[in-house]
C-alpha cells in the first residue's frame, strides 16, 4: 500500500479521504487518484460535472512595469496583446527553445496570474526569477487552493451556489466565455474564476483561499450534478481531449512545433523573432519539424502505454508518450512522437508491447470533440 | 478442492494435480476498472513466481504471477471479450487460466483463506 507519510498535504487532503478517495503521491503531494472508479468518474464528467482538486499546481503572480513584454522573452505567445480578463495557453521556453513547462497566463488587469504544473513549479519559479528583469516580482501564492469544475453541467451547478461579481454591475461567472477570467465573491470570500480546464469540456477553474476550500468543495458537491473526480479520470479525460501532459508528451527536449503547440506561437512574435530558441523554433515552423506529436487509435483492446516503441515495418520511427484505455471512445488511444516522414493522419504503424506488435493508426485529435463555451459560437 | 492464496494476490484452486488460477477480490479492487486481460497460451510452461498473465486497468498494466510451476491447459477466453469479469466475479467467472502442476509440494508455502484474510487486513 502507499505510504503517505512522505507526502505533502494539500488543503483538501482530509476532505478527499472523507469522500472515500484512494490517495497517491503526485508531484510530491497526497492526491486522490480515484473515488468510485476511474471509468465511472470519467463518464460522469462527460455527462454531468466533476470537481477536481488541482491545488498541487503553482499559482503565481508576475508583477512590475511592462511585465507582459518582459515575459515574452521566455514564452512565444502575444502576452502584450492579452486584454484584462483574458487568458492564454503558452509555453515556458529554455534558452535553446525546449519546453520547460506549459502554462496558463491571465491578465488580471493588475498583474499576470500564471498557473504552472505542480511537478515543476519550483523550477519554474527559480527560472522566472533568474530570467526576468529585477523589477519583475514573481510571487508564489501557496495560500490558495485551485479547484476545477468540469463538464456540460458545470455552469448550471456553479450558478446555483450564489457567486457574486466582485463589484456591482460586473459579470457573474457564467457570463465568462472560454479562456476568460475574473474576480468574484462567494459568501464574502474572494475567488478568481476562469472558464477553462483540462478535460475538453466546458468548465471553470476556481482559485480559492485555502481556508475556504472545503466549504466551497462541499457547496459544489451538494449540487446533484457534481461529484469529486480523481487524477485517474483527469488523465483519461485530457488524453481523449488531445491535451498534452507536461513531463510526458512534452519536456525540455521538445520544442513547441514538434509538440503540436505551434498555435501558441503568435503571429507578431513569429515576425519579431525575439524569444528563446526563436531560430530553432521558427526553422521547425517553416520547414516542418523532424518529429511530431500525434494521436493514435489502437486496434484491439490491449492498451499501448508510455514508452512503447513505434515501428514502421522493422524501423523504429517513434515512441508513445501517453496512452491508455479511453472510456468515452470505448477503446485504447495513445499519443506519441513519430518521424515527420510518417506523421500523416491515417498512417498505419505498430507499437511494441511486451514483445508483441499492436497496430496503430494516426488519428486526428481531439478523440472526443471539445465542448467549450466559446465566444461567438452558436449553441 | 482446496483454495490457496499468494502474497501477490493470486488465488489457486487445486483438485488433484490440476488447478485454476485467478486474482483475488482485493487485487481487483486495488486495480480498479479492468479493460484488458491477457492469459497464457495452452501448453505454456510456467515457473512459480514467474510472469503468467497480464491484467490492465484504465491506469496501468500489472503482471499476474504463477502461484506454482506447471503447464497451462486452458486460458479463460471469456476475458478477451469481457475483461470486466475480473472486477465483477474475480474468484469465479473471472479466472485466468488452468494448469497441470509440476510439483504439488509447491503449494505448501501458500496461504489458506483465513491466513490470506489476515494478510490483507494487515496491509
Amino acid at each position: 500500500m502507499t505510504d503517505d507519510t512522505q507526502m505533502l498535504e494539500l488543503p483538501l487532503g482530509e476532505w478527499h479521504r472523507a469522500k472515500g478517495a484512494r490517495m497517491v503521491s503526485f508531484a510530491g503531494y497526497a492526491m486522490p487518484i480515484q473515488y468510485d472508479g476511474i471509468m465511472a468518474e470519467h463518464l460522469w464528467t462527460r455527462e454531468n460535472a466533476g470537481l477536481f482538486d488541482v491545488s498541487h499546481m503553482g499559482q503565481l503572480q508576475l508583477k512590475g512595469p511592462d511585465v507582459a513584454a518582459k515575459l515574452e522573452r521566455l514564452v512565444p505567445g502575444d502576452i502584450s496583446a492579452l486584454k484584462a480578463g483574458k487568458m492564454r495557453y503558452s509555453l515556458l521556453l529554455g534558452e535553446d527553445g525546449g519546453v520547460l513547462d506549459d502554462l496558463m497566463i491571465t491578465n488580471t488587469g493588475h498583474h499576470l496570474y500564471v498557473v504552472v504544473n505542480g511537478a515543476v513549479k519550483h523550477q519554474d519559479i527559480a527560472y522566472l526569477r533568474a530570467n526576468l528583469p529585477a523589477d519583475i516580482e514573481v510571487v508564489h501564492d501557496d495560500s490558495a487552493a485551485l479547484l476545477a469544475l468540469q463538464g456540460p453541467k458545470a455552469a448550471g451547478a456553479l450558478a446555483r451556489i450564489g457567486i457574486d461579481p466582485a463589484q456591482d454591475g460586473w459579470p457573474v461567472p457564467t457570463d465568462l466565455y472560454f479562456m476568460e477570467a475574473g474576480p468574484f465573491l462567494w459568501r464574502g470570500v474572494p475567488l478568481g474564476i476562469s472558464r477553462s480546464g483540462y478535460t475538453g469540456e466546458d468548465g471553470f477553474e476556481i482559485s480559492v483561499p485555502a481556508e475556504h476550500a472545503e466549504a466551497l468543495a462541499d457547496a459544489l458537491c451538494a449540487q446533484p450534478e457534481v461529484k469529486p473526480i480523481g487524477l485517474g479520470a483527469r488523465d483519461s479525460l485530457r488524453l481523449e481531449a488531445g491535451l498534452p501532459l507536461y513531463g510526458h508528451d512534452m519536456d525540455p527536449s521538445t520544442d513547441p512545433v514538434e509538440g503540436n503547440a505551434a498555435f501558441a506561437i503568435s503571429k507578431r512574435r513569429r515576425e519579431e523573432r525575439r524569444f528563446n530558441g526563436a531560430d530553432r523554433i521558427l526553422k521547425a515552423l517553416a520547414e516542418g519539424p523532424v518529429r511530431k506529436l500525434v494521436g493514435f487509435s489502437v486496434e484491439g483492446k490491449m492498451p499501448v502505454r508510455e514508452s512503447a516503441p513505434i515501428y514502421a515495418g522493422e524501423m523504429q520511427i517513434g515512441v508513445v508518450t501517453s496512452g491508455g484505455f479511453a472510456p468515452s471512445v470505448g477503446a485504447p488511444i495513445a499519443m506519441g512522437y513519430v518521424a515527420a516522414s510518417h506523421n500523416g493522419i491515417g498512417t498505419r504503424l505498430e507499437a511494441e508491447v511486451r514483445g508483441k506488435r499492436v497496430p496503430l493508426i494516426i488519428a486526428a485529435m481531439p478523440f472526443i470533440p471539445h465542448n467549450y463555451h466559446r465566444r461567438g459560437a452558436t449553441k | 478442492m482446496t483454495r490457496y492464496f499468494t502474497d501477490e494476490h493470486e488465488w489457486i484452486e487445486v483438485e488433484g494435480s490440476s488447478a485454476t488460477v485467478g486474482i483475488t477480490d482485493y487485487a481487483q479492487s486495488q486495480l480498479g476498472d479492468i479493460v484488458f486481460a491477457e492469459v497464457p497460451a495452452v501448453g505454456a510452461k510456467l515457473t512459480k513466481g514467474g510472469d503468467a498473465a497480464v491484467v490492465e486497468s484504465v491506469k496501468a498494466a500489472s503482471d499476474v504471477y504463477a502461484p506454482v510451476s506447471g503447464t497451462v491447459t486452458e486460458g479463460n477466453d471469456a476475458l478477451a471479450d469481457d475483461p470486466a469479469l475480473v472486477n465483477s466475479d474475480p474468484e469465479g467467472a473471472g479466472w485466468f487460466f488452468k494448469l497441470e502442476l509440476d510439483d504439488v509440494s509447491e503449494l505448501d508455502g501458500l496461504m489458506d483463506a483465513a491466513a490470506y484474510k489476515a494478510f490483507v487486513d494487515g496491509l
